[in-house]
Formats: C-alpha cells, sequence, structure tokens
C-alpha cells in the first residue's frame, strides 16, 4: 500500500528549476527549435505519435524536447495532453490501397502492379557511422524519374482474388468498434481491440514478441507480404456539414504479414496473415505489430497457444509503455510507512526466529 | 459567439434549400454543390493558414461573422484490419474546427487537422463563399485553384522523386557454378 507524504515543497521546486537548466545544457550551445525536431528527428516524432495514440508532428516535437530526448518520457506527456481536449468524433477508416506511396516493397513477389519502391530507407545501407554528418552537411538534390500514374493495389489483395490468403475479417453488422481510451480491458479480447493496443504498444516490447516468434516461441512462418508506407487521405463525417469532411493527409505505414497456411477438411488450405498499421515511418514497429497479431490469433485458428506473444493476457497488459513505466518508475517514490511496516514485521520474525534457536540453557534459564 | 446547434439548425435550412435561391432542382445542385465544397475542402485542409490568407486578402469580401469560434479537439483515426476488413480504432489526431456566416446567410464550415484555429476560420469562410451565388466564382479562381495548382506541384515533386528509387529484383538462378 502507497501512503502518501507531504512537505518537500522547495526542494521539490528547486529540482525542477534544476532540470530546466539540465534540459537546456551549455547555454553557449544553440537551441534546439521544434521545426529541427521535426524535420530531422522525424522518426523519434513518428514513434511519439504512434505510442502516443496522437497525431500531432508540433506536439511530439515538443514532447521529444520537454522529455529531454526520452522518448517513453514525451510519449507519457502526450498521452496527459492528449486527455485535455473533447473528442469531436471518429474518421472514416482511412483506405490504405489508395495511399500515395513513397516506399512499398514485398519480400514475396518481385513482379507487383506499381513495382517494388525502396523511397526513404536505411535497408541497404552499410550501418558505418559518417564523419561527413556531423557538422555542414548539405545532401545530393534527389534523384527524379517520371512519375508513376500506374495504381499501387495491396499485394494481399492481389493474392486474395485467387483464393490463396485468407480474406480479412468483415465488421459484423451494427457491431461497435472497440475503444480502450473508453472501456476497460477485458479478455478475451477481440481482433479490433487487440489491433488498438498493439498500435499504441511499445515498440522494443513488440519486437522482442515478434522476435520471439521467429527464434520458435509460437512459430506461424512469416513473410513479408508487403511494406508501405506514404501519405492516406483522412475523412470525418462531420454532424453540422452533413458530408464527409476532408480534414487532410496524415502519414502512415503498413504492414502486411504473409503466415503459414491452414486449411480443413471443408475448407481449403491457404496462407494466414498478421497486419500491422502505425503513425508515420514505423516500419520496426508495424513489422513487429504483424508478427505478433498473427500470433495472438492462435486460438481462432486452432493452433496450441503456449509461447508467451500467443497469450494475450499477457502481450495486451504489458504492451503499453506509460503503463509499465508509471507502475515501475512509482517504486522510487517514498514508500516509508509501507517500508516501516515491513520492517516491523521483520524485526518480530527475526525476534522470534532468535528466541526458538537460542542455545537451550537460555531457555532453561528463562524458565 | 452562437452555440453549436445553431449552427445544425442554420445548416438545416440550407440544406432544405431555403438558401438556395436557384431554380435549379434543389436536389441536384445541393449534390453537385455538396461535391464543389468538398473538394474545395479537401484542397485548403493542405494549405497553410497563412497561404489561404494572403489569397484571400487581395478579395472584396461580404460581411461575415463567426457562428463558431475556433475550437480543438480529438478525432480517433480509424483503420481497417488486414487495410480492407472491420475497422479498428487506430489512434487519435488533434482537428481544429470553426463556423462561419456570410451576412446573405450561407454557413461555411471549417475542418482540418492539427491545432491551428485560424486556418479552421478561413477554410469554414472559404467553404461559405464557395456556396455563394456571387462569390463562388471569384474564391475558386483566386484562392482554390492557385492552392490546388501549389499542392500539385509538391505531389508531383514527391512522386517523381519516389519514381527514381523504383527497383528491379532478379532472381539469381542456383546452379553449379
Amino acid at each position: 500500500m502507497y501512503v502518501a507524504v507531504k512537505g518537500g515543497e522547495r526542494a521539490i521546486e528547486n529540482a525542477h528549476r534544476l532540470l530546466a537548466n539540465a534540459r537546456r545544457g551549455d547555454q553557449s550551445v544553440t537551441e534546439v527549435t521544434l521545426d529541427q525536431i521535426s524535420e530531422q528527428l522525424g522518426l523519434a516524432v513518428d514513434r511519439v505519435m504512434s505510442e502516443g495514440s496522437l497525431y500531432d508532428r508540433e506536439l511530439a516535437a515538443l514532447a521529444i524536447k520537454q522529455a529531454r530526448g526520452d522518448l517513453i518520457e514525451a510519449i507519457f506527456l502526450v498521452r496527459a495532453f492528449r486527455a485535455t481536449l473533447p473528442r469531436f468524433g471518429t474518421s472514416e477508416p482511412v483506405d490504405t490501397g489508395a495511399m500515395r506511396v513513397q516506399r512499398r516493397v514485398s519480400a514475396t513477389f518481385k513482379d507487383i502492379p506499381g513495382g517494388q519502391i525502396l523511397g526513404p530507407t536505411f535497408d541497404y545501407t552499410h550501418r558505418l557511422l559518417d564523419p561527413s554528418l556531423a557538422e555542414g552537411f548539405v545532401p545530393e538534390v534527389p534523384a527524379a524519374a517520371e512519375a508513376s500514374t500506374a495504381p499501387t493495389p495491396r499485394v494481399t489483395d492481389i493474392l486474395g482474388r485467387d483464393g490463396l490468403i485468407e480474406s480479412s475479417p468483415e465488421a459484423e453488422d451494427g457491431a461497435a468498434v472497440g475503444d480502450l481510451t473508453r472501456e476497460p480491458l477485458n479478455f478475451p479480447a477481440d481482433r479490433d481491440l487487440r489491433l488498438q493496443n498493439l498500435a499504441r504498444g511499445d515498440e522494443g516490447f513488440l519486437l522482442a514478441m515478434g522476435y520471439s516468434t521467429q527464434r520458435g516461441y509460437g512459430r506461424n512462418h512469416p513473410f513479408v507480404g508487403e511494406i508501405r508506407f506514404g501519405e492516406v487521405e483522412v475523412e470525418f463525417a462531420a454532424e453540422d456539414v452533413g458530408f464527409a469532411v476532408p480534414l487532410g493527409a496524415i502519414e502512415l505505414t503498413e504492414c502486411q504479414m504473409v503466415n503459414q497456411f491452414k486449411g480443413s477438411a471443408t475448407e481449403a488450405p491457404c496462407f494466414t496473415r498478421g497486419y500491422g498499421l502505425a503513425f508515420g515511418q514505423s516500419e520496426r514497429k508495424t513489422m513487429s505489430m504483424a508478427l505478433v497479431d498473427r500470433a495472438l490469433r492462435a486460438r481462432e485458428l486452432g493452433e496450441e497457444a503456449l509461447a508467451p506473444a500467443q497469450d494475450e493476457e499477457f502481450v495486451m497488459s504489458h504492451s503499453d509503455n506509460v503503463q509499465a513505466t508509471g507502475f515501475v518508475e512509482h517504486l522510487k517514490l517514498p514508500h516509508y510507512v509501507d517500508f516501516q511496516s515491513e520492517l516491523g514485521l521483520l524485526r518480530k520474525l527475526r525476534q522470534e526466529f532468535a528466541e526458538a534457536n537460542a542455545p537451550d540453557a537460555m531457555k532453561e534459564a528463562a524458565e | 459567439m452562437a452555440l453549436p446547434y445553431e449552427v445544425v439548425y442554420y445548416h438545416r435550412q440550407l440544406q432544405f434549400g431555403k438558401f438556395c435561391q436557384s431554380s435549379v432542382d434543389p436536389v441536384t445542385q445541393h449534390n453537385t454543390q455538396q461535391a464543389q465544397r468538398k473538394a474545395a475542402m479537401a484542397v485548403l485542409a493542405h494549405a497553410e493558414a497563412g497561404e489561404i490568407a494572403a489569397r484571400l486578402r487581395d478579395l472584396a469580401l461580404p460581411a461575415h461573422q463567426d457562428l463558431r469560434a475556433p475550437e480543438n479537439g480529438l478525432v480517433m483515426l480509424r483503420g481497417r484490419v488486414g487495410g480492407d476488413g472491420a475497422p479498428f480504432n487506430l489512434g487519435e489526431a488533434t482537428v481544429s474546427r470553426a463556423a462561419v456566416r456570410l451576412a446573405s446567410g450561407e454557413v461555411g464550415f471549417g475542418y482540418s487537422l492539427g491545432r491551428d484555429g485560424e486556418k479552421a476560420r478561413l477554410i469554414a469562410l472559404c467553404d461559405a463563399l464557395v456556396q455563394s451565388r456571387d462569390f463562388g466564382g471569384l474564391v475558386e479562381r483566386s484562392v482554390i485553384a492557385p492552392l490546388r495548382e501549389q499542392l500539385m506541384v509538391r505531389r508531383t515533386r514527391v512522386a517523381e522523386e519516389t519514381a527514381a528509387t523504383k527497383v528491379d529484383f532478379y532472381t539469381m538462378v542456383r546452379g553449379e557454378g
């Protein structure tokens, strides 16, 4: 049990002043701007938006600055901010098939309509530190080629036409979409809630969980059917306007994982799927999410669920880094009363132990 | 400052054709006008507040007032399982909204990702102007068309840079050699 403490206001105030100075660092060094964070540390911003579960580049950049680059602290700040605004409603589901793709690769099909597009990627770089980036680096102007007007359908849609891959689950008529920001989590959880949980889940946790399935703890034989990154348009059915209003575009990454096939006496065998979707360019996150999404479908697909990644209660209860850090980090707050009672109990036990093990002579003398 | 339900009230009047002063079939007109408004909003949502303001500045605008002062809030963004299946909640986005009414009665709405209330107000003003018989053509020519052009240029540049990274992978033939 945690018992609150009082006092220490002056010390706390001074500690926060010291933090503000530590955050700023050496004041002869130029202060970093939100634009600089947003433009030059873009993937950190993407991660804070994804796990903070709030699409707003400027706020995410501010959170990163305030948190001194501690991304989990920044995610915490964004989540707290989110609670201060009213919700106008929910968007129309975005159409990732209509994405203006800036990157799109498939590890399973070489020749896909619309082509394989590498886009801005770390893939195929040599991972050697580049000293020329240290200062004053001006990149070459990007190469340009004739813009393609060919559509870029999702690879899974193409494969799905031949029945080789299971189709996506349709919404049940009138079924409400689960929202774990509104209702407490209950198990078993449906796939909509699982995907919402994974989409805001910690990248490191999901990476480790996904990795564990590859290493044999709930193996499901994955291939990357497709990863795509780019802009999608968002529409919002505003009641006062009377039609779906365009809100602008957001950047998304989508991963379609194609997994081991399954069939039965009544159904022809086909590939199964895992799905990942996240704000910004978040490939590791969406790949991990897709691996874990597929692992969590064990029950539905009649697989034996023995590995941690297949246990939805385990995964969903531990994926949120704001919850996790809250519980872990609260341990450093004063627990004096708590600890005093433990200390009292321990002293009593030790005394009993000492008495029970005292030499017989002492016991006799005592009697 | 008016209350939100008044916005709905004015809008309903608009829908029922009270402010439609044309002899055209009200239903057809409503649909084409709706498509026009939506197309204009799709462009404006991608522009900066300053860009819209700069293009409106040179126009002799009719009298107008805020029907709903700019307000920030959230919209829960939805995706679909597998990209095409049942919807799920992906995460929220900040959104700003506003409503503006022209002296002649047209009510415009502005919605935009982000927290720029002034941008929402300018979009609402443009939406009201798009519906106006006297100003619809002018705002399309002087504000929306140039912004659309600018947006297309930006998109084309990104598409061209993207196209340069299109790759052909060749599968190596496995053999003894």
